[in-house]
């Protein structure tokens, strides 16, 4: 490991190697290793284990910045691999593990292909960046978990579920293959339950964890769906040969996206929309916060979320191909933008007014990746996880310091009795607002100014983006942008400014060390992550290093290469003017409404009326979803279906036998009354039957099976194989047989 | 001389499959003479009666040839053969191949835990390990007989005891779920006996003997022209291929059990005590899928390159899917819940089979397997609860996790190998089984139902997480719970095989993969020329 280490420092300034192959297996093997001793033996480690997971991420999170480091000098310099690759297929590594046959095997096939199962590590800037992101949010989550779940019970098995997410989502960063992409997407989906369900406890967060992971997988069906067409029509899950086979589908088929890769790329999109939260499968994230409040920061806000929409990063340059798909998400995502902003401003619970906040800024990411921003989303992603992590482990110190009192009507005035979480909220705060000079600023601008102008992007696939649903994304984002600051700001007044409004505010204080320090890295991600483009000094024109370093890829002239000058546009300043307007307006009326009390709240809120208490109630989603699909499946479809099981199909057997039984005593009535007496030979065979019916009553089923196999063996033998006659002679038997269950029924 | 001493006394033992097949009726024998009042002595003996065949059937997974593709004469391992009836050319004919040998595994496997799980029975203890070996003689028997009259013979040695066992030890309905198993079953076994007796009549036109023999019955069939496919005698009008043909799937579909053949399932699995459920649902129910790719589409192959069989396959596998899901939803009772589950699962082996691809059938022999693994742990979970609770009503359970912390890790990764999650067994037999169906060339149809098929995962999902919910969730309901001690050593032994085998099948497939892939490619080209 320390070899390593050393080995990749040597070897930092040239190309990717081996070593960097071996750190990226390390990156995921090491939390693995954490997660599978801290589940056995967590109970046996001192301190219940924490510091296990939280030093295996802290050799994540080494090894990922080196990995960073390596990928912001090749992609600065066109010398080296992975800028000059546009003749090398960008991010092969080499590295291969056949998931189905171990590399001994294969579907044997006459001469044909071998087992495709196969799974690869795919490395690019883009993984390069989530890499970063995750191992830092997730190392930093550890630290602030040591402070925060102190004295918890089953402290130890927090931890443990950590890593096992950290693997994860780790795993499927770096995954090559769709198909491990899957794996590691459902793995991640389980350590999500798990942690929502932590406090498995109270009913609400066993409420919780379930609906998590049931709504996200409606959406990977879908998932499953899209990667099985890919499948069908490619015969790979290799990413990167998707991407080549599809441009030579394109070329084929007269320069066009066939229909199924139209459909594939929306199947494909449902596993994003479940994950990532974008409306109507939305309803799991506020729900989540029954998690404890590191994980709600980790997992739904800052990294977990945001896979969906790596994913759909990861699979731009299939996406260019068919514009219709990215329409459909640009056109989503910025609903689910402005939709889930809304809520926001309506809640009073610290924790779910941030759950909304982070629908809402999925939202633009998928909206910038569905304008064909690649950068402009993936650079939003990278600062959202930052500032929104630090919001949310900032709301976990304020939770902390409240006594686990999580009302924002109840707090007030911390700013006194905590001024290192004030400070850092506060640097959040304006950075998701879009205060110039913060990260947030630069994302969520580049992200306005895409959308304005979503045309350049696939002018190179030949597509005009003329359709009125192309505007659609450039009106509600900026109504977003600008809800998103009021409501920001109504948290950070409500609960730092002005009087304290309870006992439990009066008696605050400020979090431990650990858990302040967290916060204070984050806050300073949240401010770091814009002096790149201050110190490039052309954040004006294209945000050029984000847009070199995170730069799609697309099919030109015969092959997959880097496309940094895709997003051409003139920025301009009507972007940079709507998004200061919108940040500038909305804080300001945060501050009229909450700190100087010129319109009273209330009274907006009865203006509004019914409108609300539409908002204020989710748009009742959650009930509609109730009333017209759990209920419908879980309280009748399913109960219908279970009566149908027991009466009618099951009647139909007891039904049969009821007959049997009453045919039966039709004949022992006959017998009895009418035949009996009549002739000693018909006796003689009631006997017989008699007799053959005792036996069954007896239950001595061997004399049965023995009069069976004599029968067949007679049949065989007296009638030269004459099937009518064997099945004749087998039918009444059978026949006993029902009547045998009619006297036990 | 002593050499050829040596070679008489090694041609006189008996090979490793008879060794397998009949050492616990050797157990049986010995626990028969044992005196009733000795129970540890019955129960060691049966533990060591079942433990020679699991350390065989370990063998022969570590030595199978894996490079051999099996599934025709020659390519079978270990083969035993010797005239049995001459007169009818019966002969005791056994070996394996590479589908047989992973199942024996389980098999084996899940006798060995049964017997172990079965140790706190303390009523008839004599007759109830004699019977379970008796059961286990049939069970191993069917997956290594290569003749189909003994495979017959062990089909129908197997239904007796399973029907003593649930109808004597069996819960407070016991004599109706036995007679209902036992019937249903034997309705299916008389199909197959006139199937056998028919297929067998017809193998023997011209100046052939008919024979019993598996292997040249396939080869026979291989042959468009063959008196197998053409000959014998139509029935009520119905061409003597569809008949039979059906009628053995009838047969081996009452076993998987398909909807609408499925009602005896439930009730079996309610009435019969944790080990009987376990053996019932791990490995008799194999046994149906099995004697599917084994005789059923062996012998008639031509039928499966008819789209109408394909549809009505495969229409099967996915209306059990759903529909097992859908009822499995409804139930109050755990281990109802988990039978039904067992439908839902075992749909996508008829869904895998139909799909006619490498995929699909390698999907299918995963899912059998891994839900071999999977129910078995259900229902010891099951088992687990109930003789602490003494009874089953989730609505009256709660809070389970926090009781019984270890108990809930294990029953936790039964239920998400179950479900399907990546990394656990249940998996890769599903997502092979969804993408063969979707890529089937067989019939159109199989892309819709691999669409539903997957609809169903949420459904699945759904009714296990709401179990986990009620059952291990929510605070402690009943205060009588909280003096529930944690698993035993002896039940912790009994689950840990199957949550670790659920880890490592999940995480290596290819243990699996590459003893099943080449026999059942083999196979592949038998039944589909084409493929």
């Amino acid at each position: 490991m320390l070899s390593l280490l050393a080995q990749s420092i040597t070897t930092s300034w040239g190309p990717l190697t081996q070593v960097h192959v071996q750190m990226m297996l390390w990156i995921i093997a090491l939390p693995l290793a954490a997660f599978g001793i801290q589940i056995f033996f967590n109970r046996k480690l001192p301190r219940q284990g924490d510091w296990l997971p939280t030093l295996a991420m802290g050799g994540s999170l080494a090894l990922s910045l080196l990995l960073f480091h390596k990928s912001i000098v090749l992609g600065h310099s066109p010398d080296l691999m992975l800028h000059s690759g546009r003749d090398i297929p960008l991010g092969q590594t080499g590295w291969s593990w056949d998931f189905l046959f171990g590399g001994t095997g294969g579907f044997a096939t006459e001469g044909g292909r071998q087992s495709d199962f196969v799974f690869t590590l795919l490395f690019d800037n883009l993984t390069a960046v989530m890499l970063f992101v995750v191992t830092m949010v997730s190392f930093l989550v550890h630290v602030f978990s040591t402070g925060y779940m102190k004295g918890e019970e089953r402290y130890g098995r927090f931890f443990a579920y950590l890593a096992l997410f950290s693997f994860s989502m780790l795993g499927l960063v770096l995954s090559g293959s769709l198909l491990m992409l899957l794996v590691f997407w459902e793995i991640m989906g389980l350590a999500s339950y798990l942690l929502i369900g932590f406090y498995f406890q109270k009913p609400s967060a066993a409420a919780a964890c379930k609906k998590a992971f049931l709504t996200t997988r409606v959406g990977d069906v879908g998932m499953i769906l899209g990667i099985m067409i890919l499948w069908q029509h490619f015969g790979t899950f290799d990413i990167l040969q998707i991407f080549e086979l599809a441009a030579v589908e394109v070329q084929n088929n007269g320069g066009e996206a066939p229909g199924w890769m139209l459909a594939t790329a929306l199947l494909i999109f449902l596993g994003p929309v479940g994950k990532s939260a974008q409306f109507p499968l939305h309803i799991w994230l506020p729900d989540a916060m029954e998690g404890p409040t590191p994980v709600s920061a980790l997992i739904h806000a800052a990294t977990m979320v945001a896979a969906g929409v790596y994913l759909i990063a990861r699979l731009f340059p299939f996406y260019l191909f068919v514009p219709e798909a990215l329409l459909v998400i640009a056109v989503l995502g910025s609903f689910t933008a402005l939709f889930a902003a809304t809520i926001g401003c309506t809640q009073w619970d610290i924790k779910k007014v941030l759950a909304y906040s982070t629908v809402s800024q999925l939202g633009f990411m998928m909206a910038a990746l569905g304008c064909g921003a690649l950068a402009a989303g993936t650079m939003h992603l990278m600062t959202h996880a930052f500032f929104k992590g630090c919001l949310f482990l900032g709301s976990g110190s304020v939770i902390l310091g409240m006594h686990h009192r999580q009302d924002m009507r109840d707090m007030g005035g911390l700013r006194k009795r905590m001024p290192l979480t004030y400070l850092t909220m506060l640097i959040s705060t304006l950075a998701i607002s879009g205060v110039p000079l913060l990260a947030g600023f630069y994302s969520k601008d580049a992200i306005i100014a895409a959308t304005l102008h979503p045309e350049p992007a696939y002018e190179a696939m030949g597509y005009h983006a003329d359709s009125f649903l192309w505007k659609l994304p450039s009106i509600m984002l900026p109504i977003a942008a600008l809800l998103t600051a009021f409501y920001m700001f109504r948290l950070i007044i409500l609960t730092f400014h002005g009087q304290p409004k309870t006992e439990h505010a009066e008696h605050a204080h400020e979090s431990p060390f650990n858990v302040t320090l967290p916060l204070l890295v984050l806050a300073a991600l949240a401010l770091w992550s814009a002096s790149p483009w201050i110190l490039n000094g052309d954040w004006l024109g294209e945000h050029i290093w984000f847009n070199q370093l995170v730069a799609p890829m697309a099919y030109e002239g015969g092959r997959l290469s880097l496309q940094s000058d895709v997003h051409h546009v003139d920025h301009g300043w009507t972007p940079i003017l709507i998004s200061l307007l919108v940040a500038g307006g909305g804080i300001l009326l945060a501050f009229m409404i909450y700190q100087y009390k010129k319109v009273k709240a209330e009274r907006i809120a009865r203006a509004f009326g019914p409108v609300y208490t539409l908002v204020y109630n989710k748009y009742y989603i959650d009930e509609i979803v109730d009333r017209f699909l759990i209920r419908p499946l879980v309280y009748h479809w399913n109960l219908w279906l279970a009566v149908f099981d027991r009466v009618v199909l099951d009647g139909i057997v007891d039904g049969s036998a009821r007959l049997a039984k009453w045919f039966a005593g039709v004949c022992g009535w006959t017998d009895k009354n009418i035949v009996d007496g009549l002739a000693n030979g018909l006796a003689f065979f009631t006997q017989i039957f008699g007799a053959v019916a005792r036996i069954f009553q007896t239950g001595f089923l061997t004399h049965y099976l023995t009069s069976i196999a004599v029968a067949a063996v007679l049949g065989l033998a007296l009638f030269g194989g004459n099937m009518q006659w064997i099945l004749l002679g087998l039918l009444p038997l059978t026949f006993f047989g029902f009547v045998v269950l009619a006297r036990r029924a | 001389m002593l050499a050829n001493i040596l070679q008489a006394v090694q041609g006189s033992l008996p090979g490793p499959l008879s060794l397998l097949t009949f050492a616990p009726l050797l157990g049986m024998l010995v626990i028969l003479f044992l005196p009733k009042a000795k129970t540890e002595a019955i129960k060691t003996v049966a533990a060591c009666a079942t433990f020679i065949p699991l350390a065989i059937s370990i063998y022969l997974y570590w030595a199978y040839d894996r490079g051999s593709i099996g599934m025709t004469a020659g390519n079978m391992m270990w083969t035993e053969q010797v005239s049995w009836i001459k007169a009818f050319n019966v002969e005791y004919f056994v070996g394996v191949d590479g589908l047989s040998v992973p199942i024996l595994l389980l098999s084996t496997l899940l006798f060995f835990i049964a017997v172990f799980s079965s140790w706190n029975i303390n009523k008839g203890v004599k007759g109830y390990f004699a019977l379970l070996m008796l059961l286990e003689v049939g069970t191993n028997g069917c997956f290594v007989a290569l003749d189909f009259f003994l495979f017959y013979v062990f089909w129908e040695v197997m239904l007796l005891p399973m029907y003593f066992l649930i109808g004597i030890w069996g819960g407070a309905r016991r004599e109706y779920a036995a007679i209902k198993f036992f019937l249903y079953t034997f309705f299916g076994g008389v199909l197959m006996l006139i199937a056998l007796v028919a297929i067998y009549m017809a193998s023997g036109s011209g100046d052939a003997e008919p024979t019993f023999n598996l292997l040249k019955l396939a080869e026979m069939a291989k042959d468009p022209n063959s008196p197998l496919l053409l000959g014998g005698l139509d029935l009520f009008g119905w061409k003597f291929l569809s008949w039979t043909f059906w009628f053995l799937f009838i047969g081996f579909a009452v076993k998987v059990p398909i909807v609408p053949l499925h009602t005896w399932l439930p009730d079996a699995h309610v009435e019969a005590p944790t080990p009987i459920s376990v053996i019932l649902a791990g490995i008799l129910l194999k046994l149906g899928g099995y004697g599917m790719l084994r005789v059923n589409f062996q012998l008639g192959g031509s039928m499966m390159q008819e789209e109408t069989t394909i549809i009505i396959i495969g229409g099967i596998g996915v209306v059990s899917i759903l529909y097992g899901a859908f009822v499995a939803m409804a139930q109050t009772d755990f281990k109802k819940l988990v039978a039904y589950s067992s439908v839902s699962h075992m749909g996508f082996v008829l869904l895998g089979v139909a799909a006619l691809n490498k995929e699909g059938m390698n999907g299918a022999a995963v899912q059998m397997f891994t839900h071999g693994l999977s129910s078995a742990l259900m229902f010891l979970v099951v088992g687990v609860i109930y003789d602490r609770a003494h009874h089953r009503d989730m609505n009256r359970m709660g809070g389970i996790g926090l009781l019984m912390p270890r108990y809930t890790g294990w029953a936790m990764i039964g239920v998400f190998a179950s479900l399907g999650l990546p990394g656990l067994a249940g998996f890769i037999g599903e997502i092979l089984v969804l993408i063969g169906a979707f890529n089937s060339t067989a019939s159109t149809s199989m892309q819709i139902y691999a669409v539903l098929a997957a609809c169903g995962l949420v459904i699945t999902a759904g009714y296990l997480l709401w179990t986990v919910q009620r059952v291990f969730m929510g605070p402690v309901t009943d205060e009588s719970f909280k003096e529930f001690p944690d698993l035993t050593p002896r039940e912790t032994f009994t689950q840990v095989p199957f949550a670790i085998l659920c880890i490592i099948i999940g995480v290596l497939p290819f243990l699996l993969l590459n003893v099943f892939d080449g026999s059942l490619a083999h196979l592949l080209t038998l039944i589909n020329p084409a493929n």
